[in-house]
């Protein structure tokens, strides 16, 4: 069972991803520089929090265009694990990986704190080893961690239990209390909590740990690649090109005159 | 051949920070303004091509990068 | 007319030094040179005499003074790097920018000496938050640029101080302090040794943003100060996160002969400074520096302040190297001079040389050091008095205590904190809320713990007495974490030296650190003066800010304030005394600051610190917090909050009851203990002779003190914390 960590440039959780795994859990793990192209050998890869290339422009949107993004879909597609953590977790759903965008938090500030999640399921990859409807206390560190989607695909994720976990007291404007949400397949998880600043008693708070040992645990099973996720291999929800686009009304391109200007 | 870029969250997404520039607005006397929104402007130079291939590009330019179409909307000028 | 050595801020007699240096006039370039490093904010002039009162070594010490920070061993072949430094002027024109370099250029200076940056910490003085909106403005911008910075880099800010008073409102305070941790080693100083070594500059392009800030910060503040926000630089943390992670990675190839942030007073400085720490001499090319606006002058270049920007003295041959890895990170290095032997600091544009001067004559040691006129002030001996018998005593102490509690000055800051990310790295065991922070050190048994620490009403009162209780204080913070104090950094913050009872308080205060630190064997390893903190109508308050690391060589035995259990037995150490004088609670309830400070016993101090160290190390204690602004009755308060476990306490005393609640005596520490260890702890505090009293124990839902056998305070636990924690953000609201 090996792990491994991506590091962006303006990664920051790396380290603290790689020392969980090794440190806490005692399995492999390596880091993975971002211009890597492919993912061999790895059975679970890490997209950790931080600010990748200084979250200018919208959060993860310019990582999404990083050269082992191409591998990440690759390793997704294959039915293998991927969690993006925080940051991590904004590139998923840039790269559509993951349904959905995060946005500002309401109250538009940083917000640092430890606060309660509740396990919606325990039937992914990432949360077999928690109890349904269990709370666990996991630190939140983000500015953006405030969680949209369109209804439609809200419903759907419902239906499908894609929605991971949730806030108790809602502290970013996130719709639904959302906190983590998985693909259809469900082995692709997005979390803005970060479960790896909660896996040694020294921190005094290791509720994070039973996340980790779910995926070692799923891997070791080799339940992970399911016949779902095979058949999907190739259609997975990643978000369409430009070229590919197919609106049922024009764009938002407005022609030069009907712009506001001198 | 330049370009400018507007870059805003769709109507149906909610502006925590052009609420809050409304409610300072409105503090300071302003209490006619209904709404603002905030976005974002990106000028970009495009270099020495024609008015066709630049509006090309910036739609794949704004669809794959500047905008995500999932909660922004986006419009440009050239100029 | 305004003289040209006027406009750089230099004085006639300065200028005739320049003179007498370069055997000519200085040209325009050169002129600007000598200003920017002769501010205040770079030489030092004004007061350099003084640092002769602060100890600067000792067996532990690796660097003390002198260089980009301080260096303190801390045991198997590790080092803590530590420094703080101000950013007041730039934050009071633009609070968010002003905050956020100002902790960009504190890890610079980290990293600049090999290490790894591991925490941040700030300290943070503001005005009258109650009736400006100003003021909330400042708070909302600084807290933000500070989180902007600090959590994107990821670096966790760990701890802090924020306090409110009037003689802050035109004049803000933002210190940020930055602790890296370093193998003995692999420590690196910014020499330019080696002659034909190459000068390499990484990061930013030069702009001309910050011109002259190194001298902006170096006068008062003033209506213009708003349009001077072109001083004022942009940070770019992203730029810093990887500027760093490609200098550390440099530093470990061996290519690298010197290291040195552009600061202050920009390539002018980074180029004196290594030059007169090595072979003393240098050549660098204007053209060469990559910029980014076009048209830049030679001086615009030279004097810039633009953000992270690094300079490099690479071993000759190696440039591609370092080319390489530099890339690797997204950036560029480009050899913009070389080092040379003759001691000349030479600038060209091209093939012209546009500036030639002696490179040692631009630095502080050849700067002018002034000895400044001191006087006692009026107000010094007019305030000491205070006629206790004419202050009512509350009626409610309910009341008093709650509207302490909620006061900006003593209410919880986790409105502040809770926008710091606290915890990245995952090495943070005790967080921000607790009397210092804890880190452990990954890889070993040790930890460390950092606070930072400064009473200024009292340093107002008795400048030196107030120091030496900053000092003091900080220690305490530590010791109650478990963790033995080794070292200080100091922000001095104070109004304008060339006002005599300006000076006065400096000299005092800085008499006043150099007692105690002395006393507490933790000696000044480095620091930051910002003088002319003041408007045209009022200065700061005397504002010496102690930040102070120590070490825990066990960190499981670390210790935190607040109370852990049902039944835990409470115990005083110290002495209360009639000592109201400066206290929070004079200020605040009945508006008086004056009075004589509390008396600090360095004997009594020294053992009660050493009581505890020894008793948490046994594993003797539950919690352990020291005594401070609010006295006896906010202190009990704050170790219920965490948890919200009451405590009921019995005191006995021949004092006013307001004097025994909220009197400020030093050393002073709440500590508990389970009963099972009571006997053990009782015979080591006969053993040591500690002034002791035991007051009661913990449990329950409220915080209940009688005093004489009366029942003063009775307050709910979960009342008590719901307003103290809710107030900060009332007042921003």
């Amino acid at each position: 069972m090996k792990f491994g960590v991506i590091v962006f440039p303006g990664s920051n959780c790396d380290i603290d991803c790689f020392h969980a795994v090794k440190d806490a859990l005692g399995h492999e793990v390596e880091y993975i520089w971002h211009d890597t192209e492919e993912l061999d050998g790895f059975d679970c890869i890490i997209l950790p929090g931080g600010f990748s290339y200084g979250d200018y422009l919208r959060c993860g949107a310019v990582a999404r265009f990083a050269r082992i993004m191409d591998a990440v879909r690759t390793h997704a597609a294959a039915g293998k694990l991927v969690i993006g953590i925080c940051n991590g977790f904004q590139i998923l759903t840039e790269a559509g990986l993951l349904p959905g965008a995060l946005v500002r938090n309401k109250n538009l500030k940083f917000i640092c704190d430890t606060v309660p999640l509740r396990v919606e399921t325990t039937d992914t990859p990432f949360t077999s080893l928690y109890k349904k409807g269990e709370i666990i206390n996991i630190p939140i560190a983000h500015g953006e961690g405030n969680y949209l989607v369109d209804e439609d695909t809200l419903k759907k994720m419902k239906e499908n239990g894609q929605i991971v976990f949730t806030y108790v007291d809602n502290p970013n404007g996130s719709m639904e209390n959302i906190a983590g949400v998985c693909n259809e397949q469900k082995n692709v998880l997005g979390m803005m909590p970060h479960p790896e600043r909660a896996c040694e008693e020294i921190l005094g708070n290791t509720d994070g740990l039973r996340l980790f040992e779910s995926i070692i645990a799923a891997v070791e099973s080799e339940s992970v690649i399911s016949a779902q996720a095979v058949k999907n291999r190739h259609t997975g929800t990643r978000r369409k090109s430009a070229m590919e686009t197919s609106r049922s009304k024009p764009i938002a391109f407005t022609q030069k005159e009907e712009l506001l200007h001198d | 051949m330049k370009a400018k870029v507007y870059v805003t969250l769709k109507k149906s997404i909610a502006d925590p920070q052009g609420n809050a520039i409304q409610n300072a607005l409105r503090k300071l006397g302003y209490t006619n303004v209904e709404e603002v929104r905030i976005g974002k402007l990106i000028e970009l130079d495009l270099g020495d091509i024609t008015a066709d291939e630049a509006n090309a590009q910036l739609v794949k330019m704004c669809e794959g990068l500047l905008a995500n179409t999932v909660i922004e909307e986006y419009k440009f000028e050239l100029c | 007319m305004t003289k040209p050595y006027e406009a750089v801020g230099l004085t006639e007699k300065e200028y005739k030094k320049i003179v007498e240096y370069l055997g000519r006039e200085p040209n325009e370039l050169e002129l600007n040179m000598y200003g920017v490093m002769w501010s205040e904010h770079c030489s030092y002039k004004h007061s350099r005499a003084l640092f002769r009162h602060f100890p600067t070594s000792g067996k532990r010490v690796l660097q003390g003074p002198g260089e980009n920070a301080g260096i303190i061993d801390i045991g198997d072949n590790l080092a803590i790097v530590m420094k703080i430094e101000s950013h007041n002027h730039p934050s009071a024109v633009e609070p968010y920018q002003g905050a956020a370099t100002g902790v960009g250029g504190i890890i610079r200076d980290i990293f600049a000496m090999g290490a790894r940056p591991i925490a941040l910490l700030n300290s943070l003085r503001f005005g009258d938050i109650e009736n400006s909106e100003r003021v909330k403005y400042l708070v909302d911008g600084v807290v933000a640029g500070i989180a902007g910075y600090g959590n994107c880099i990821g670096i966790p800010t760990v701890a802090g101080e924020v306090y409110f008073h009037d003689s802050y409102n035109g004049n803000p305070l933002v210190n940020a302090m930055c602790v890296g941790i370093i193998e003995h080693d692999k420590i690196f100083r910014g020499n330019a040794s080696g002659i034909g070594n190459s000068v390499m500059y990484v990061g930013a392009a030069t702009g001309r943003d910050g011109m002259g800030g190194a001298s902006f910060a170096s006068v008062e503040l003033t209506g213009e100060s708003e349009e001077k926000k072109s001083a004022v630089q942009v940070g770019d943390p992203f730029m810093e996160k990887l500027l760093l992670e490609a200098c550390l990675e440099l530093l470990e190839t061996g290519s690298i002969v010197g290291l040195q942030d552009l600061g202050a007073a920009g390539l002018t400085s980074a180029c004196c400074e290594t030059a007169t720490r090595g072979e003393g001499g240098m050549e660098i090319d204007v053209l060469k520096v990559p910029r980014r606006e076009k048209g830049m002058l030679p001086v615009e270049v030279m004097i810039s302040e633009s953000q992270e920007r690094m300079f490099l003295i690479v071993e000759k041959g190696r440039e591609e190297e370092v080319k390489r890895i530099v890339e690797k990170w997204g950036l560029h290095a480009v050899t913009i001079g070389k080092v040379t032997g003759n001691g000349r600091l030479i600038v060209r544009e091209g093939d012209k040389i546009v500036a030639d001067v002696p490179a040692y004559s631009l630095d502080s040691s050849g700067a002018p050091r002034y000895y400044r006129e001191y006087e006692e002030p009026e107000y010094y001996s007019e305030l000491k008095q205070l006629d206790l018998a004419a202050i009512p005593e509350p009626g409610d102490y309910n009341k008093t205590l709650m509207e302490l509690l909620t006061s900006p000055n003593l209410c919880s800051k986790e409105w502040v904190y809770r926008q710091y990310d606290h915890m990245v790295r995952t090495s943070t065991v005790v967080k921000p809320g607790s009397d210092a922070a804890v880190l452990r050190i990954r890889g070993t048994r040790k930890g460390i713990a950092l606070t930072t620490d400064c009473n200024s009403r009292y340093c107002y009162l008795d400048p030196r007495a107030g120091s030496a209780i900053a000092v003091t204080e900080a220690a305490r913070n530590l010791v109650c974490s478990g963790a033995k104090p080794l070292a200080v950094t100091d922000g001095l913050n104070f109004g304008s030296p060339e006002k005599p009872d300006r000076f006065w308080q400096f000299r005092e205060a800085v008499t006043g650190i150099g007692e105690a630190c002395r006393e507490l064997d933790t000696p000044v390893i480095s620091g930051n003066v910002s003088f002319y903190n003041e408007t045209e109508t009022q200065a700061i308050y005397p504002t010496p800010i102690i930040g102070m690391v120590g070490v825990i060589e066990d960190i499981d035995k670390h210790c935190t304030m607040h109370f852990k259990d049902e039944g835990d037995i409470i115990i005083l150490l110290g002495e209360t005394r009639d000592e109201p004088g400066g206290s929070e609670y004079l200020a605040r309830i009945h508006g008086l600051e004056r009075g004589v400070v509390p008396r600090l016993n360095f004997g009594l101090e020294k053992k009660l610190q050493a009581f505890i160290l020894s008793a948490i190390e046994k594993g003797l204690l539950k919690s352990a917090h020291d005594i401070s602004e609010g006295g006896l009755a906010v202190a009990m308060a704050e170790c219920c909050m965490e948890r919200e476990l009451g405590a009921k306490v019995q005191l006995e005393t021949p004092l006013r009851t307001d004097a025994v609640l909220f009197s400020e005596s030093q050393s002073r520490f709440i500590i508990t203990c389970s009963p099972e260890k009571l006997v053990e702890l009782r015979q080591l505090m006969a053993q040591q002779e500690i002034p002791h009293e035991i007051l009661g124990e913990v449990g329950g839902e409220e915080l209940k003190i009688d005093v004489n056998g009366k029942n003063i305070v009775v307050l709910k636990v979960k009342d008590m914390k719901e307003a103290w924690r809710g107030a900060f953000g009332c007042l921003m609201s």
